[in-house]
């Protein structure tokens, strides 16, 4: 652990945590910075909940932005002959929403849930390596400002999030739209791959005594299935998005048919990536109903082993499906049957976590508060979702959904019925826990069912319209060909758009909901669901250094069973409270805890990526001005310790206002 | 590639924790291992790219009237010789002996640099002799792969030298021994993708 503990002295004394004061330069090129008030606060912290929060920020940021372009796609297509957009920015549009949403919402958000609660579930202060986490952060801001900036230079990509070749070369796509997406994916990329191998040390390295792998929470199980996806997924669109650059820029042909090249090296590249990618973005939700469900059905989750091995089995898995997104290019009868069977197989481990939360629910005592009610929507779309994805398993109906609204319909049931309503859940089951306040219950069951409603309008047409044949990425429809009576796509393209309006309300109420318990909403109590896991074994929102004293670990579900024993009868009863646990932590609290120091350069290292390739696009010099910052930000960092050095802690000295003394217990 | 050069960074966010940690490596080698781990399927889409096009030379030259084997071989052996080198450098690391450990890291950096010579030799060779990088998708993914791969031994030196400056000048945060040790994971690392590499390439005919 970055924390530096002194002795604890035997006489009881108030626990001290302080941020350094002296801003020495011992080590580094310039003082470190100590500020601990105001924007400096959040600009140079290293800290795990800020940083939590901060990717959450930024994903709820883009998944408006992404929300946006989605709404002006269905209204672009609600009624025949669209005149919202264009062909050519309808093809922008239906990009980058892909492109924001999965890259710079699902993604960053998942990260922003694992950043705040992986060290709280497995009971360390901070991450393994708090620099490069707060570099992934920024790294992760200014590729996705990067990518968003080209809406103002020219246009954004337009070749789909999948940028097929030869649809992405410079024939097709002469803007700089599709180099600012590869460049601004590289520098998110960047952000994964530190974010992954940061949370796969913290999880392996940094658990709290006696918390045995098979002890720690479902959600940190699937965060780290997803980081290890992550770390080997993110190199292989590395050399897939380097090869695109070298073709758009430098005259290489690496998918250029007529320079007898292969396309489909490009589909195998992305795919390889892609399809691991779908399950990055389904496991953390997976992970956060799987906490939700077991503490409001008031009940154990069932078969714990069972979802922990499915879970890891579709990361396995999850690398031998790749070829089913393309049945379609003639990969021969061979490939095709082995990637129909592991696509087959594949749905055994998802089924099995299926069968593991209704089974939790299984005579329970269900207590139905908004994230308990996101949680179940998401068994239950998800299902929808995934059956509909068995339905691509099979290759020959496959290649005719190929490319339909079928398709857009199953993986909008996946990641909007699950990934997106898994994220809802977690949101309103641990709002107290971040910020102390409860979310709105009575408006969160609004934005629940409006959220459902919407959804299943948008998406639920979707099939019929697929099947009847509407292809994806079409711009407009027109009456005369629409077809008639039940199948007229003209209706269920209304009833779609009618849908994501709906979807629109849902969304809109849950920042109401975010409002209205900013200003005035009721202060959450220290444990307001009766919680099982670590997380909860702290103030509410944390303290800074997390724990007072790391506790040492019994039991899977540690915090359950600190508040409740078995009695004669084999019946639990409680044995302690909340409240009495904290403080039982409290009493045995170490003094000093020093945590990791904020730094200048993460931001200044990420900084200089969006610079070196904005100038990639347009000028060398700039590239080389934003390497010399890259290269300054690294020896800045290389030279600097991660934790101040024990001279910079000061005792506290009353009257001095420049330390940030707390005072427990 | 210059996240390289940030885990000679890393080397020191936690030394403290390495004591106590879950699985008894410290959190910086556990971190690298991982780094490499990534880098492996890097190389992976680089090498399978090369492998799929090296037969398809258009009207560009054909591998086998372009390559020096002999030539390439020479490097190759430098390179391999630096790992030793480096090896001698971790070794005296941990005995605490810095003049053995600053003299074989410059060692192991001037060895690293008669490889990349070498490959700028190469490099231009071919390029007199028309194998530009769009000549061909030959050309085009052969510079790519031992390109990035020439990258990846340059940020090495850098890490080398600036670790050999910071050690002298005793502006190692951390401990000093696990930072060259993990340098040195790393040179290791990039020379056992050039025995790979330099086999696909060279030796195996198209």
């Amino acid at each position: 652990m970055a924390i530096i503990e002194r002795p604890v002295s035997l006489e009881v004394q108030p626990l001290i945590v302080v941020a350094p004061a002296t801003p020495s330069s011992a080590m580094g090129a310039v003082k470190r910075p100590v500020v601990t008030k105001g924007w400096r606060q959040w600009v140079f912290t290293v800290d795990h909940k800020k940083l939590g929060l901060m990717y959450m920020a930024t994903a709820m940021f883009f998944f408006l932005v992404g929300g946006i372009e989605a709404v002006l796609i269905r209204l672009q297509l609600a009624l025949p002959d669209g005149k919202i957009l264009n062909a050519d920015l309808y093809n922008q549009m239906f990009t980058m929403h892909a492109t924001t949403m999965v890259f710079l919402f699902v993604m960053p958000m998942a990260a922003g849930f694992a950043n705040y609660f992986i060290p709280l579930q497995i009971g360390a202060r901070d991450v393994a390596f708090p620099r490069i986490n707060a570099f992934g952060f920024w790294a992760l801001l200014f590729g996705g400002l990067f990518i968003n900036l080209s809406w103002f230079l020219g246009g954004a990509a337009d070749g789909g999030w999948f940028m097929y070749a030869p649809n992405s070369g410079p024939i097709f796509s002469p803007s700089h739209g599709v180099d600012f997406w590869t460049f601004g994916l590289q520098i998110a990329g960047i952000a994964s791959l530190t974010g992954a191998i940061n949370l796969i040390v913290t999880v392996l390295n940094m658990r709290a005594p006696g918390m045995k792998l098979m002890r720690m929470p479902i959600f940190t199980w699937m965060i780290l299935v997803v980081q290890f996806l992550l770390a080997f997924a993110v190199p292989v669109i590395t050399v897939a998005l380097f090869l695109l650059s070298f073709q758009r820029n430098f005259g290489a042909t690496f998918f250029d048919v007529a320079a007898g090249a292969d396309p489909l090296l490009w589909q195998h590249l992305f795919w390889i990536f892609g399809h691991p990618e779908v399950y990055i973005l389904i496991l953390p939700s997976f992970g956060i109903i799987s906490e939700v469900l077991p503490v409001f059905s008031r009940k154990p989750l069932f078969g714990y082993p069972f979802v922990v091995f499915s879970g890891a089995a579709i990361g396995f898995v999850g690398w031998g499906v790749w070829a089913h997104h393309m049945f379609a290019s003639g990969l021969g009868p061979v490939s095709v049957a082995v990637f129909s069977i592991s696509t087959m197989a594949i749905a055994v481990p998802t089924g099995v976590k299926i069968v593991n939360w209704t089974l939790t629910l299984w005579g329970g005592k269900l207590w139905f508060t908004t994230a308990m009610k996101f949680s179940i929507g998401l068994i239950v779309l998800f299902t929808i979702g995934g059956l509909s994805g068995v339905t691509h398993a099979v290759a020959p109906s496959d290649t005719q959904q190929t490319d339909t609204y079928y398709i857009v319909a199953h993986f909008h049931y996946v990641l909007f019925g699950g990934a997106v309503l898994g994220l809802f859940s977690g949101f309103y089951y641990w709002w107290p826990k971040m910020f102390g306040k409860m979310l709105n219950e009575k408006l969160g069951t609004w934005n629940f069912w409006f959220m459902v409603v919407g959804m299943n309008l948008t998406f639920g047409p979707m099939h019929i319209l697929g099947l009847q044949g509407q292809p994806r990425r079409m711009y407009q429809w027109t009456e005369n060909r629409a077809g008639e009576g039940f199948f007229n796509l003209g209706f269920w393209n209304l009833i779609a758009s009618i849908g994501s309006l709906v979807l629109v309300v849902g969304v809109f109420l849950f920042l109401v909901n975010i409002y209205i318990t900013a200003r005035n909403g009721k202060v959450a109590p220290l444990d307001p669901w009766g919680a099982r896991s670590l997380e909860w074994m702290t103030s509410n929102p944390p303290k800074e250094h997390n724990f007072d004293s790391i506790p040492t670990v019994h039991h899977l579900d540690e915090f359950f069973h600190r508040k409740y024993a078995e009695d004669a009868n084999g019946q639990m009863q409680q044995v302690a409270t909340a409240e009495q646990v904290l403080k039982q932590l409290e009493d045995n609290a170490d003094a000093h805890i020093h945590m990791p120091s904020p730094s200048y350069w993460p931001i200044i290292l990420a900084f200089g990526l969006p610079v070196t390739c904005l100038g990639l696009i347009y000028s060398i010099p700039l590239a080389i001005f934003g390497g010399l910052i890259i290269l300054m930000g690294t020896f800045g960092w290389a030279l600097e310790p991660s934790t101040a050095p024990d001279s910079d802690f000061d005792p506290p000295s009353s009257g001095d206002t420049s330390k940030d003394v707390v005072h427990v217990g | 590639m210059w996240f390289t050069l940030d885990n000679l960074a890393t080397a020191h966010d936690t030394h403290e924790g390495a004591a106590h940690s879950s699985t008894g490596l410290s959190n910086v080698k556990l971190g690298m291992w991982l780094f490499l781990g990534t880098e492996c399927l890097l190389f992976g889409g680089l090498i399978s790219t090369y492998m799929l096009y090296r037969g398809r030379v258009g009207t560009g030259p054909r591998p086998s009237q372009v390559f020096d084997i002999p030539f390439t071989s020479v490097s190759s052996f430098v390179l391999l010789m630096s790992s030793l080198t480096m090896v001698l450098a971790v070794s005296a690391a941990h005995k605490r002996d810095d003049r053995s450990t600053n003299l074989w890291l410059v060692i192991t950096a001037l060895l690293g640099t008669t490889f990349v010579g070498g490959q700028v030799y190469e490099f231009t060779a071919f390029y007199n002799e028309g194998m530009g990088f769009s000549t061909s998708l030959f050309s085009s993914s052969f510079f790519v792969l031992t390109g990035f791969h020439g990258v990846h031994v340059t940020v090495g030196i850098i890490m080398l030298l600036a670790l050999r400056g910071m050690l002298k000048n005793n502006k190692v945060p951390g401990s000093r021994s696990e930072t060259v040790e993990m340098i040195g994971l790393y040179w290791h690392f990039v020379d056992i993708v050039w025995i790979i590499i330099f086999t696909l390439i060279y030796l195996i005919p198209a």
